[in-house]
């Protein structure tokens, strides 16, 4: 399916205090099923905006979005989101966190047994299985992030949609976590987007990088199409010239291409 | 799988700095956060010698002591001239004799100081648990809805002012009979803060949360009890400690006004006896009461707050 996730002529304005802000404006975007897209830019260049209106969290002002032939017409549990610092409810145990989403999706037709079921492999699928009834705060930062990816997970979503996931976490675990996404990712066929900051995640996991232009006024700058054979491997990878180039080609538009607007907003 | 142990030996050291992370709600949680540390600090292991253990407790009961004595010097040397208001060892007897038969009764008019201190609770415990009805839900929905919100505070910030005793009048024309309404003024002084403390709680839920909630496409039903309540519970306590702390003053001054059994009539009857020694003893026990309900509902705050965080 070519176009799973449709994004037509959107644009999104914000009221201030100073009148009227366009975030975003002109985004036309096709997804396909099983699909691994990454959003790419500077940092208030509107991509988190842009993954808000994909989940529902927001509206657009203009345009229109359309999920699976469906108009987004609000979030929904189809459409889960990996939030940015992981947003576990600190009163339940990683367990219960995972749980709350697996009953709210099937809970009005499968049985306790089989939610417990479902919610146990969701977290042994991202390895944590020994830390199940442990509480937010007992835990690291990185198996935080993996009981988000968990539960969104949990809920079988169409769509995957991921707010710089590990952009917390230390380099070491953000690349750990990476190498698990890809896995989960290969054995789920999930559909995801991703919004980053990191140039070498973006190739690493992407079938897809899209840049976006700096904002105000923000919109997509170039579309990059990476043909790296999966399962990758970050090692080999690492002298492999056409990911040398896809990399080349990331930092070119975030460096140079789009540098000097960064500069006058600042 | 050689990599996912060293994550999880990241696991281990990180929690600590991570704990303070984990509680993103401000002012209130925070206390009860400082006083579990400043008790760490206090009480040792046990593998501590007796010595060193003894040093501690009298270094932290020291000064307390020491202040009360200093307190206590003062109104002795104030006092032993003579006057009319009594010295410590008078007030002393006074209280010995007093607390001998805490639980008589001599008609209504005439009971012991311990059906007095009683009854002052029960007054506070009938109008406190009425606010708390009324005030919690109707904190929960002015911190739902930003319209109610508006429509409300207005009417509560010009009523909230009001000294509580001036709603007595109104009481007992509504209800005809002192005692309801002195348990009327308690009900109207401990709401204000239940629901000015349980409207913020709700507005202050991180906004994580309810894009949790939001995402995941929740019932208002399981919002309110696995997202709202949990993330209110430490403003809410907080908005029952202010309530308890208020009614405990304003009963004795209902009480003064209507009459009957209770702590705050009791001081006025002792007034009206000239036994100063007694309203001396009243001070003493309206604080100390006081004292315990708030300490009382400090730790019912740690050990929930502790369960749900």
């Amino acid at each position: 399916m070519e176009k799973f996730v449709q994004i037509e002529r959107v644009g999104q304005t914000f009221d201030t205090k100073k009148g009227k802000f366009v975030a975003l404006r002109d985004i036309h975007l096709n997804i396909a099923q099983g699909e691994f897209i990454a959003l790419i830019g500077h940092s208030g260049c509107g991509k988190s905006t842009l993954l808000n209106l994909i989940a529902g969290l927001t509206k657009p002002t203009t345009g229109v979005l359309l999920c699976d032939g469906r108009e987004i017409a609000g979030p929904g549990p189809e459409r889960a989101v990996v939030f940015q610092n992981h947003s576990l409810l600190p009163w339940l145990t990683c367990f219960e966190n995972i749980y709350l989403a697996v009953e709210r999706v099937f809970g009005s037709k499968e049985g306790k047994p089989k939610l417990r079921a479902r919610t146990q492999a969701a977290i042994e699928l991202v390895g944590l299985a020994h830390a199940a009834h442990k509480y937010p705060h007992e835990i690291s930062g990185g198996m935080k992030q993996r009981v988000g990816i968990a539960r969104a997970l949990s809920m079988e979503p169409k769509v995957l949609l991921m707010d710089e996931p590990f952009g917390a976490l230390d380099a070491l675990t953000r690349a750990k976590l990476q190498d698990e996404l890809m896995k989960i990712c290969e054995k789920t066929q999930a559909t995801v987007v991703m919004v980053t900051h990191d140039v070498d995640e973006a190739v690493l996991l992407s079938d897809q990088i899209v840049m976006m232009t700096n904002g105000p006024a923000a919109t997509i700058g170039e579309v990059l199409h990476v043909d790296l054979p999966r399962p990758r491997d970050r090692l080999t990878l690492a002298h492999d010239p056409a990911y040398i180039g896809y990399r080349a080609a990331v930092l070119e538009f975030l460096y140079e291409k789009q540098a000097h607007v960064e500069k006058e907003a600042a | 799988m050689s990599a996912m142990t060293m994550n999880d030996a990241y696991g281990a050291e990180k929690p600590a700095e991570l704990a303070t992370h984990s509680q993103p709600v401000a002012t209130p949680v925070a206390e009860p956060a400082k006083e579990t540390k400043m008790e760490t600090t206090a009480t040792l292991p046990a593998g501590v010698p007796l010595v060193e253990r003894l040093g501690t407790f009298f270094r932290a009961a020291l000064p307390p002591v020491l202040g009360l004595l200093v307190l206590v010097g003062i109104w002795h040397v104030a006092t032993h001239k003579g006057g009319s208001i009594p010295g410590p060892a008078q007030v002393w007897d006074a209280a010995v004799a007093l607390f001998s038969d805490p639980f008589y009764r001599n008609g209504p008019n005439d009971q012991g100081i311990g059906w007095n201190v009683l009854s002052s609770l029960q007054r506070v415990a009938i109008g406190f648990g009425f606010a708390a009805l009324v005030g919690i839900p109707l904190g929960f929905i002015l911190g739902r809805s930003a319209f109610l919100s508006a429509m409300v505070n207005p009417i509560i910030s010009l009523l909230r002012p009001v000294s509580p005793l001036a709603w007595l009048p109104i009481g007992l024309l509504v209800f005809k009979k002192a005692d309801p309404a002195a348990t009327y003024t308690i009900f109207i002084c401990s709401i204000w803060p239940m629901i000015m403390n349980t409207a913020q709680g709700v507005q202050r839920v991180p906004q994580d949360y309810l894009n949790v909630a939001r995402v995941l496409a929740l019932s208002e039903w399981k919002i309110v009890t696995k997202i709202l309540f949990p993330a209110v519970l430490p403003y809410m306590l907080t908005g029952i400690r202010l309530s308890i702390g208020t009614a405990w003053l304003v009963i004795v001054a209902a009480e003064m006004l209507t009459g009957g059994v209770g702590i705050g009539f009791w001081v006025w009857d002792e007034w009206n006896n000239l036994k100063v020694e007694h309203i001396i003893i009243a001070i003493f026990v309206i604080g100390i009461v006081g004292l315990i309900l708030e300490q009382a509902l400090i730790l019912l705050a740690k050990k929930l707050t502790k369960e749900s965080s």
